[in-house]
Parts: C-alpha cells; structure tokens; sequence
C-alpha cells in the first residue's frame, strides 16, 4: 500500500514537471517569428552577449516558462499575449529536440 | 567686363617675392623627434597681424597671378617635421595650396596622400592607424562640411583616447572669399561644431602662429589622454607667398612623457594589493604600447592576481593562465579588492543594470571590496555624456596606467614576504587550472551549431583561426568568438574597438590599422560588420587603390541586430509582439552580395557563403590575395550573434 502511494505521487509530480505536448517543427518557426533566435542563436546555440544558450538538453519547462514571462535578468518579458501556452509548447519542443553537437575535441579547428 | 580679383602689392610682396624666387629651404626631418629648422622666407603678413588689417590696404591695379613659394610650402615643412606618414583626405579646395604643396613641393612623400571618400573614413583610418602605429597620421578636411562629416568619427576617436590630428581649410576673410560655394564653405569657428570631444584646437593668423601651434597639436595630442586636436589653416595664409626678409622657426618637439601616479597613493595600492585575497585587475586601456602588455603580465605574475581584459587594448595574453576573462562577473562578485586601469566605465562594471520598464540596478560586488582606479582620463569636458555614471571608488589615482606600472610593480615586490610569495603561488594555480577548465567550456560551446546555416560565429571565427593562426596576423577590428578561441600574445594584435560606438567606425579603422600594418609585413585581419561597411563602402576602393592588404570578413547577419533587439524588448514591453522589430532594422529585401560590391571597388570578393564547409577554401584563396599586397573580402552569412 504505501508502496503504491510512492508510485502514485512520483507519478502526479512528473505529470505536473512534464512538458506539455508540442510540435518541434511549429517550435522552430515560432523560435524565429518571436524573435528568440535573435538573442539565442537559430539553434538554440546561445549569442555572446545577448542570451545563453538553450538546447540541448533546456531547462525544465516550468522553470523556462516561469522565467519567460517573468524574466528576472535583461531578457525582455513575453507576456501570454505575445506567446501563448501553448506557443511555448512548441518552442520547447523545439528545443528538446535539437541535437547534441560533435564533442569538440573530434573538431581539429576548436583544437588548435 | 568681367572683374578679376585684384591682390595690393604691398600686401602680396608680389615683386620681392618674384625676383627671389622661391627661398625657403626647409629640410623634412622625417621623424617626430627634437628638432630645430629654420627657413629663409616668412609669410608677408607679420607674424600675429590680425587678418583684418589688410582691409585697408589699397586697391591694386596689378593683377597677382602666380607665387612662387605661397605660405602652404612651409605648412608643409611644418607637416614634414612632425614625422606624419600619411594624410588620409577628401579633397576640399579650402585645402587646395595645401594639397598642392603636398603633392609636389612635398614630393608626396612622408607623408603621402591617400585618397578617402568621406571624411569619416579619413577620421577612422586615422583612428586605425594611431591604434596600430603610436603616433597620428594628418587628416584635411573641408572647414564645414567636411568636418561635419568627419565629426562622428572624431567622437569615436575622443571616447577611444586616440591621437587623431585634423587640419582643416576655411576661408576667414570674407572679401577673399569667391562668390557661391566658398561662402557655403566657409565658417567663422570652425573647431566649434567638434571642440566638445577635441583636446585642443586653434586658428593660426601667420606661419609662425601655424608652426607652434601645429607643434603644440601634436604635444597635445600625443600626451596621456590622447585624443583628437585640431587646426584651422586659413586659404589665404596657405596661398600667401612667403618672403625671405624674416627667418621662419618650427619649433623642436622634444621628448612627452605621461604622467604617472602619485608615489604614495601607488605605495598604499600595493599594500592593498598584496594583503588582498580575492584581487582582481580590470583592464580596459590600460596598455597603450607592447611595453604596457608586458608591464601587466608582470604586474598580474608578482602578485598571481586575475586580470579581466575588456577589451580597450591588447592589454593581457589571452591564453596566459591568469586571464580570467570568461570568468569576470564571478571573480568580481568575490573580490575584496578591484584595480581598475583605464577603466571606460567602471560602474557599470562593478553593478548590474536591468533594462526593464523599471530600470534597476545592484552592486554585483560584495561588502566591504576596495576599489581603487588608475586613469589618465578622469578629465573629462560636461556635455557629451561619455564619461559613463560616477563609480565609488575608493582610491582615485590621476595618471596614465602605463606609464604608472613600473612603479607599482616594484612597490608591490618591495611589500611581498616569503609566506605571502607562497600564498600567491598556490593562488595563481588555482587561477591557472581555472582558465584551462574555463578553456574547455569554452571550446564546448563552440562546438554547437557548428554545422548550421547561417553560419555561427563561432565557427566563423575559427575558420579564421584555423587560417591565419600560423602567420604574423592583426586583428584590426571586431572581436567576440576570435577573443575566446584564438591566441592573442602580441600587442599589435589586437587594437580595442570604436570608443563612442558610432557605427561606421570598423571599415575604415580596419583599413587605417592595415596601412600602418603594411610596413610590418603583418596580415590584417577584420571582422567585418554588414551594417557598419553600409555607412561608407568607399572606403574599400582606397583600399584597392593605395594596396593596402587587408582580409576583410563580413560578419553579415543582415541586420543592425543590436537594434533589433531593441526594437523587440519594447515590443515586448508594450505587449504587442515582436512582429513589426524588423522594420527598419534589417538589411534585406534585397540581400546586399558584399563580394560583388568589394569587386566593383578593385578588391577581391568571395561569396556570399552561407555553408560553413565552403568558408574554409573561401578564406584561404583571400588570404593568397592579401599575402600578395592587396585587400580581400570574404562575405559570410552568419547567426546573429
């Protein structure tokens, strides 16, 4: 029993951290439209001096959502008027999807 | 019957002057060194006369059609005594004996006239140059509309504290004056519209006057702050001839040295220095020669203190273990002492300034840190703002950094023990083992989006790399990914950037940076921005027709990004989206093919490459060109940023 009461608050707490459903390829578009590329790169990579990098591997979606609408740093606020849940969704699905970079030490121009 | 206009005899010397011929023998000593020359001839009008005396002369009834040796020759003299290699210019004909006197009786020749297209380009060469060489080349100028073009660029070189030498042409004599354009031309003040963000300035009535005055312009400018001087030279004073009754005088130069910081108040910074645990050193200006970088390494090994390099100079060895750059804001936060040498804007340095609707800020530093700073600059004029929000320091030592080092290392050896020796040595390995990490973080991120198009700039920068890290190179302009991944160790390999940040300063001072390159055998490097070449292109053609070797890399993202971004927060900010943050702000529709205008200017063009894999073969059939003697342009579409 208290078993089973483990397992079923592991389960609503990852129902409650876990992303919402978003489509990647909206998400790329979106990253663009909003603007977000120009400060983190198109890729998500991060600019120097203007934002920090995003994907791979973002922040938990909460806290990336948490923080958008209520930046804490230079970044300016994007209110839900301006990018929905669900926007943002899709963004993140974006950014989950992006793929991890070659090591760089298999690039010989980073090793030089 | 048409009027010509008639010059008085007595005025002009005419016939004294046309039997002796021309007598002025001055010899150019071809350096800024001590010196004493002398002419046989002087300007007819006595030294000091004011120039409105001549209004009561009479009338001539012989008309003056030639001079033989006119007042501009022994400008010349003047010019060539101050050891200035080039006069970067556009012409004016208020400089017209000048330019005259320069070409030929000065055989083009120390200095040598190299054409420019816009006086802001003129300003910014000279800016370039100063940065590379140490000491100023000549700038002429139209009195009026050329100086307003000019004046944007002499900001930027006023903020940067660089030596820029204008000499501008105006006609003060009205009755001189031909009708139509010389009277549009000409300006009562000219040093007016720029004496905000200009050392000195002055407007010479005789030859004598121009020969101190000149002689004191380059004193000026060349002393700690160095910044921009200026001198008016009257068209009747340069097309006057000159007699031989009176021996005309340049001034010697003589040796300028800097000023340095008080000896007790630096005896105190070493003190503070050596008992701190958490120093830090900001440099921003603080080295001015190669002698000055060598000077801070010495200075950041005595004490095995971090040094933050923003970027003002080549201050610090960017792969020398102590440069914690990457790692700035974080050793900051820690510090119980800060050093600030030439520090541009050392509160914004030490507090973090939100740009929300609310603006603001917090110290980033912790309780109790010292700040102490050293700086010639903390001399500043009130109106324009550049002098940046008052920082709180706690010890504020007038002099240049530079030349103050020397003392300031030996104080701090003077107060070092044994155990504190120790204490620093395992300080500096811990720094040390920091930077490598901070190394391989950093090779990391370069790593991402390394294959995307438009290409990143951290690619871009290491294709660079990868093609001029094994010859002599020079970074003359932009920064950013080659700052974190390539190996800066030479003070001419990299020269700090606009100063004033206006815009249109990269093209130009990269071209002056390479002119001053040139002798060296160096390859120029530039990382070209597409909104800064769109202000004055032309510079490209002075490029290709005095062959100045220059690899020009656009970093071409399309946009002037930065106010993109600005456009974007206040969309955000006023919640109507970011929809609309590209009016106005982006560079396309059409895209401009940069190669293609570099071609039309006699340089080579390569591009526009938007796939990383052809930047590599792109840049190295460039680089063949610039090795050749000429200039190159590879277009690059890069990421914003």
């Amino acid at each position: 029993m208290r078993v089973l009461l483990l397992v079923g608050m592991a389960w609503t707490l990852a129902a409650q951290t876990a992303p919402p459903a978003g489509n990647a390829q909206k998400g790329r578009q979106l990253f663009q439209s909003d603007g977000c590329y120009q400060c983190h790169g198109r890729e998500a990579q991060g600019g120097l001096g203007t934002g920090p990098r995003l994907a791979p591997r973002p922040i938990p979606f909460a806290q990336l959502s948490k923080y958008v609408r209520q930046p804490t740093g230079q970044m300016p606020p994007y209110t839900g008027k301006i990018v929905s849940d669900q926007d943002l969704a899709d963004i993140y699905a974006f950014l989950q999807a992006q793929p991890q970079p070659p090591p760089a030490k298999s690039i010989p121009l980073l090793n030089n | 019957m048409a009027k010509l206009r008639k010059h008085s005899v007595d005025r002009r010397n005419f016939l004294r002057s046309a039997a002796a011929g021309t007598a002025a023998i001055v010899a150019g000593t071809g350096g800024a060194q001590a010196q004493q020359v002398q002419t046989q001839a002087q300007a007819t009008r006595p030294a000091g006369a004011p120039l409105l005396a001549r209004e009561t002369d009479p009338p001539s009834t012989v008309e003056v059609l030639t001079a033989d040796r006119p007042g501009s020759d022994f400008m010349v003299d003047v010019i060539k005594s101050l050891g200035f290699e080039y006069i970067c210019a556009n012409p004016g004909s208020s400089f017209r004996a000048l330019h005259e006197s320069i070409v030929t009786y000065g055989g083009n020749s120390k200095p040598e006239f190299i054409t420019c297209c816009h006086e802001e380009s003129s300003i910014a060469m000279a800016h370039g140059y100063a940065k590379v060489e140490g000491k100023p080349l000549l700038v002429m100028a139209h009195g009026t509309v050329g100086l307003q073009h000019a004046s944007m660029a002499i900001y930027n070189a006023y903020c940067d504290r660089a030596p820029v030498y204008v000499i501008v042409g105006n006609s003060i004599d009205a009755a001189a004056r031909r009708p139509g354009v010389e009277w549009a031309h000409s300006v009562q003040d000219a040093a007016a519209m720029v004496r905000d963000y200009i050392k000195w300035d002055d407007l010479p009535v005789s030859l004598t006057h121009f020969a101190e005055s000149a002689v004191r312009a380059y004193k000026i400018a060349m002393t700690p702050p160095m910044m921009p001087v200026l001198l008016v030279a009257d068209g009747d004073l340069q097309e006057s001839p000159v007699s031989e009754k009176t021996k005309l005088h340049i001034p010697k130069l003589g040796q300028l040295a800097p000023s340095q910081g008080d000896v007790s108040a630096v005896a105190e910074v070493a003190k503070l220095l050596v008992a701190a645990e958490n120093p830090v050193i900001l440099a921003d200006r603080a080295a001015r020669t190669a002698a000055g970088m060598k000077l801070l390494v010495e200075l950041a090994e005595t004490l095995q203190a971090p040094v933050i390099d923003q970027g003002g100079r080549m201050n610090f060895p960017s792969r020398h273990p102590l440069n914690q750059t990457e790692a700035g804001r974080g050793l900051i936060a820690n510090a119980d002492l800060i050093l600030g040498l030439e520090v541009s804007d050392f509160w914004g340095t030490v507090n973090n300034f939100k740009d929300q609707q609310e603006k603001s800020w917090r110290p980033i530093t912790k309780s109790g840190v010292k700040l102490v700073s050293i700086t010639a600059s903390d001399v500043y004029k009130s109106n324009y703002q550049e002098f940046q929000r008052y920082p709180e320091v706690d010890l504020a030592i007038s002099g240049d950094s530079e030349a103050t080092l020397p003392s300031l290392i030996e104080a701090c050896k003077r107060q070092l023990t044994g155990d504190r020796k120790r204490v620093l040595e395992d300080r500096g390995k811990k720094l040390a083992a920091a930077h490598e990490a901070a190394k391989e973080r950093t090779r990391t991120e370069a790593a991402y989006a390394w294959d995307a198009s438009p290409i990143s700039t951290a690619r871009m920068a290491a294709e660079i790399w990868g093609q001029v890290k094994d010859k002599d190179w020079s970074l003359v302009s932009g920064g950013g990914w080659s700052h974190r991944l390539w190996n800066f160790d030479k003070y001419y390999q990299f020269i700090g950037g606009s100063g004033g940040a206006g815009v249109g300063y990269g093209a130009p001072a990269s071209v002056g940076a390479a002119l001053a390159n040139k002798k060296y055998g160096r390859l120029s490097v530039s990382i070209q921005n597409d909104g800064d070449l769109m202000y004055a292109p032309g510079v490209l053609w002075t490029a290709a027709h005095h062959h100045i070797p220059l690899l020009a890399v656009m970093h071409n993202n399309r946009a002037y990004h930065q106010e993109v971004m600005h456009i974007q927060r206040m969309g955000n900010r006023h919640q109507r989206g970011v929809t609309n943050a590209g009016v106005g702000t982006t560079l396309l529709d059409p895209n401009i093919d940069f190669a293609t205008i570099a071609r039309g200017m006699g340089v080579h063009g390569e591009g526009p490459i938007s796939d990383p894999k052809d930047l590599g073969p792109a840049l190295k059939r460039a680089i063949e060109v610039v090795q050749k003697g000429e200039p190159a342009l590879v277009d690059v579409v890069t990421q914003p940023r």
